[in-house]
């Protein structure tokens, strides 16, 4: 920039070619010291893979919420008065309904592109937690929430909770049938909770469901409360990005200790900001072509009326499976009524789930007792216990996904609807323990196919016949840049445990979590297959030198063995064409 | 994944990387770096896209005001032509900003990786000293640690800050009392049931077997009943469905045989699970579905639960013919609807 930095005197500073932009920095400099946070960031490094951007698709959803949402409020009504419809819409015109439900359909019939931001709005809403749900995935399965990165991991979960509350809380503001419903359930809910449950109700409605006051008190919530909390939990989480910078894929020149990527300026800012508009253009045309949550069609909410067939918004499809699955269960003791049919799918199960995954992380550290830091992905095959776990969790969240349209299942397919809720109170612990195993065994199936190809190299597809008339297929060995991306990870450490310490045979407290690690350990690594030493490695290349030799001595064309991998380097017009 | 403390050390070392790195890949050139016939195609390409973004932003103010709005919904596909023309202008122009800026990082600017190198999250044994240092001196300074009733007292102080903080909270609503015990159906005998929507009275022979009624207290239709009820929250638990059965059909318990009127029964609408109003009835079965969670209830069985999360039946409401022949209740509901809560027993 300019000498401003050490020369405050009187005389302006000299800068090299003073123009209009070079002086408002030197402005804002001046006061704020930029200079010295853009040194550091602005050539930042940014490694690049697809799936990193999975996070930067929830990121620019919610800034596309927020604008879209902030138009939503210069029309929208919190308020339940009874009001008589005189709006556009003919059908529904001279109806009683709540100020709430009468300004929705006035911002989708009377005010211009009011629809398309109401339709954006909840797309954008669907795909900020579906983003961040796989983006989770994606963490969890390549390992980038250990040491340093535990505290983001556990952000991204508040984040992901939040989300889904901000969610149920913007689709109940219409005050729709569809919304009135889910409110009920809702209602429902909070009345199984034991000893408080009644009261959290009547709070929480100003009385008696539905009562007059939850329409403003969930906007309050919604447009304010939530996304702020939202916000603040974004910023750390970015900086905490930022303060430990980007895992990466291990390869060559990328190790546990460096970044390698593109500078945040230029090709970043131009990949991130020219990706927000990609993503607020995609959700714009789902908007405008794809109808959702078309409130007109169900009408105001009225208690007494339901319509068959009601979905929530997919993201509460795991508590609404639970508690369509639920066997009916309920205890009553002393004179009190404790739900179990209501408290198990609505307020225990659901955050069953979610922390177990949350958990993950911190139980498999104590069980490897590593302290280090690691900053180099994992693929999933390596780590074949914890991807196991995740496609479990992942089986159950889709059958219970499955399960909160039992119904829809039903007409769709012309099954029994009681058939299909008996299958799944089986099959949400018989399927994910299969997937479970079959998972492990598969991972470990693909580990040692990396040593295969590491040991023997990789299939060229080319048959050969020797003298005596043997088929084999001729192998080469895989490129050195290949092999050490495939070599770069740690060998898994089985833990043993402490010999038992205690010669006079009382166990102690200790010794029994340190037998519990070990045994934990044993079960999560013990099966894995480790990455070839160099040993092995020197002896297979000897092999594959020798098979070299005798295939060299059978080939009478100096075919090289690349005629149908794709890795040669000339055309296969330059290929002088066989002479018989 | 070691465990340096207990045994890693020595494995690692006898087992070193099979393989050493071979270090950053070269950088190979894009088509775009070497022929400047395709340079200048990429740079006319990311041009046309930005040009395209600007003239649809111009047609989304051109649509804004040429399509009026409100008056046929659902000429395109089901939405409003203003919306669908609105959407796809904006919709364009974004997007095609934001390919614009793709196709620019990745054929046109510099694309060579750089490296930086990380630092552990921790911060240095120095700093730490440093730190702890400070904190050290500052709490010294405070006194707060030799004068513990100062302390004691603070923490008293603070403590108790959070109950105005929690009592302030107390008007959000009502306590529940008994409310949840009664309905409107208790405020006198004889209210007659009628049709939900129109608030007509029924009367036995209006009712065909098989059929179904939904219904309501006469209360809600008569006049000043906006004033009287909070009529969202007593529709909540008031509403009723009307069901009549061939008679020799319905297994009624030994203290419900005069609840009914020729094989008519009246159920609560509002499922014992979390609350839906219950709607889908199979005539043949005399089963009653709930469209949310499929509870499903036996109406000619005490409204006995034969199948889903619900785990009480559904409450029946004894009635009987009025003076002018029309169904009415004869007392409130005999326990709580719709769903449980704890004091419920």
């Amino acid at each position: 920039m300019s000498k401003a930095f050490d020369s405050n005197d009187k005389n302006a500073a000299a800068t090299a070619k003073p123009n209009k932009a070079g002086k408002a920095a030197e402005w804002a400099d001046e006061r704020l010291g930029l200079a010295g946070l853009a040194k550091k960031n602005l050539r930042k490094v940014f490694p690049d893979h697809w799936s990193f951007m999975l996070g930067e698709i929830a990121l620019w959803s919610f800034i596309v919420l927020l604008l879209t949402g902030v138009f939503l409020t210069l029309w929208f009504k919190p308020s339940m008065a009874e009001v008589t419809y005189q709006g556009s819409y003919a059908q529904l015109r001279g109806l009683e309904m709540s100020e709430a439900y009468a300004s929705t359909l006035d911002i989708s019939f009377d005010v211009r592109a009011g629809l398309l931001m109401r339709q954006i709005h909840h797309w954008s809403a669907m795909l900020f937690i579906a983003a961040m749900i796989v983006h989770l995935m994606r963490v969890f399965l390549t390992g980038a929430y250990r040491k340093p990165r535990e505290i983001n991991w556990l952000i991204g979960g508040g984040l992901l909770l939040l989300g889904i509350l901000e969610g149920f809380a913007g689709y109940s503001l219409p005050d729709d049938l569809l919304s009135g419903t889910g409110m009920r359930i809702a209602d429902g809910l909070v009345k199984a909770t034991p000893v408080v449950g009644t009261y959290m109700s009547f709070f929480m409605f100003g009385g008696e469901f539905p009562g007059h006051v939850i329409v403003p008190r969930l906007y309050i919530a919604h447009v304010l409360l939530i996304p702020g909390l939202i916000l603040g939990l974004i910023g750390a989480h970015m900086l905490l990005l930022v303060y430990h910078k980007h895992t990466q894929w291990p390869g060559p020149g990328r190790t546990n200790d460096n970044v390698v990527g593109y500078p945040m300026l230029p090709v970043y800012a131009a990949k991130a900001g020219g990706f927000f508009f990609i993503v607020s253009g995609v959700t714009t045309l789902m908007g405008a072509l794809l109808s959702i949550n078309p409130v007109w069609k169900y009408g105001p909410y009225n208690p007494a009326e339901v319509t068959a067939g009601s979905q929530p918004d997919w993201y509460m499809g795991v508590a609404e499976g639970l508690l369509r699955i639920m066997p009916g269960w309920e205890s009553h003791l002393f004179g009190y009524t404790i739900s179990w049919n209501v408290m198990i799918p609505g307020q225990i199960g659901p955050f069953l789930i979610f922390g177990a995954i949350l958990a993950y992380p911190f139980i498999e550290s104590w069980v490897t007792g590593d302290k280090r830091e690691h900053h180099l992905l994992q693929r999933p095959r390596n780590a074949p216990t914890r991807t196991a776990f995740l496609v479990s969790l992942m089986t159950l969240y889709g059958l219970l996904w499955a399960a909160g349209g039992n119904d829809i299942l039903a007409t769709q397919f012309h099954l029994n609807l009681n058939s299909i809720t008996y299958f799944m109170r089986g099959a949400i612990f018989i399927i994910p323990a299969i997937a479970f195993f079959v998972t492990r065994r598969w991972c470990i199936s693909l580990q040692r196919h990396d040593n295969e190809k590491l040991l023997h190299g990789y299939e060229t597809g080319i048959i050969m016949r020797s003298p005596d008339g043997a088929y084999s297929e001729r192998h080469l060995p895989l490129d050195e840049e290949r092999a050490y991306s495939l070599t770069a990870r740690d060998r898994d450490q089985v833990y043993v445990g402490a010999p038992e310490a205690d010669a006079n045979g009382i166990k102690s407290r200790a010794a029994r979590k340190d037998r519990l690690r070990a045994r934990v350990s044993a079960a999560m690594f013990d099966a894995n297959v480790q990455k070839p030493t160099s040993a092995e490695l020197a002896d297979a290349h000897h092999h594959a030198e020798e098979a070299a030799a005798q295939d060299h001595a059978l080939i009478g064309h100096h075919a090289d063995g690349h005629e149908l991998d794709g890795h040669r380097e000339y055309l296969v017009s330059d290929e002088p064409l066989r002479d018989h | 994944m070691s465990a340096p403390t207990e045994h890693g050390a020595e494995v690692a070392a006898a087992v070193a990387d099979p393989i050493a790195d071979p270090g950053l890949s070269e950088h190979q050139p894009r088509p775009t770096d070497v022929d400047p016939a395709k340079e200048k195609r990429a740079e006319r390409q990311v041009a046309a896209l930005f040009a395209i973004s600007a003239i649809s932003s111009i047609l989304f103010v051109v649509a804004y005001f040429s399509f009026k709005i409100g008056e046929k919904p659902d000429v395109v596909m089901g939405l409003g032509a203003s919306h669908v023309a609105l959407g796809l202008t904006l919709g364009l122009s974004l997007l095609l900003i934001g390919v614009g800026a793709i196709q620019l990082a990745r054929k046109l600017m510099a694309d060579h990786e750089i490296v930086e190198y990380r630092h552990p999250a921790v911060s240095s044994e120095e700093d730490r000293e440093t730190a702890l240092a400070s904190l050290r001196d500052g709490i010294a300074e405070s006194g707060i640690a030799r004068r513990p009733l100062v302390r004691n007292s603070m923490l008293l102080g603070l403590g108790l800050l959070g109950v105005p903080v929690v009592v302030a909270l107390r008007d959000l609503g009502p306590l529940p009392g008994d409310a949840l015990e009664h309905t409107v159906w208790g405020r006198r005998k004889l209210i007659r049931l009628v049709q939900d929507v129109t608030g007509t009275p029924i009367k036995p022979e209006d009712l065909e077997i098989g059929q179904l009624v939904n219904g309501q207290p006469e209360l809600f239709f008569e006049d000043g009943a906006n004033e009287t009820y909070d009529l969202q929250s007593e529709k909540a638990k008031a509403a009723i469905i009307i069901v009549r059965m061939q008679p020799d059909e319905i297994a009624a318990a030994a203290d419900r045989k005069d609840w009914g009127v020729d094989g008519i029964l009246c159920y609560s609408k509002i499922c014992t699970h979390v609350g839906c109003p219950i709607s889908l009835w199979e005539q043949q079965t005399h089963h009653l579905l709930c469209p949310c969670h499929q509870s499903t209830f036996d109406l000619a069985d005490n409204g006995r639960v034969i199948f889903g999360p619900a785990a009480r039946a559904l409450p029946q409401l004894p009635i009987t013919v009025d003076s002018e022949g029309y169904l009415a209740s004869q007392s409130d509901f005999l326990e709580p609807v719709g769903p449980s809560y704890w004091e419920r027993g």
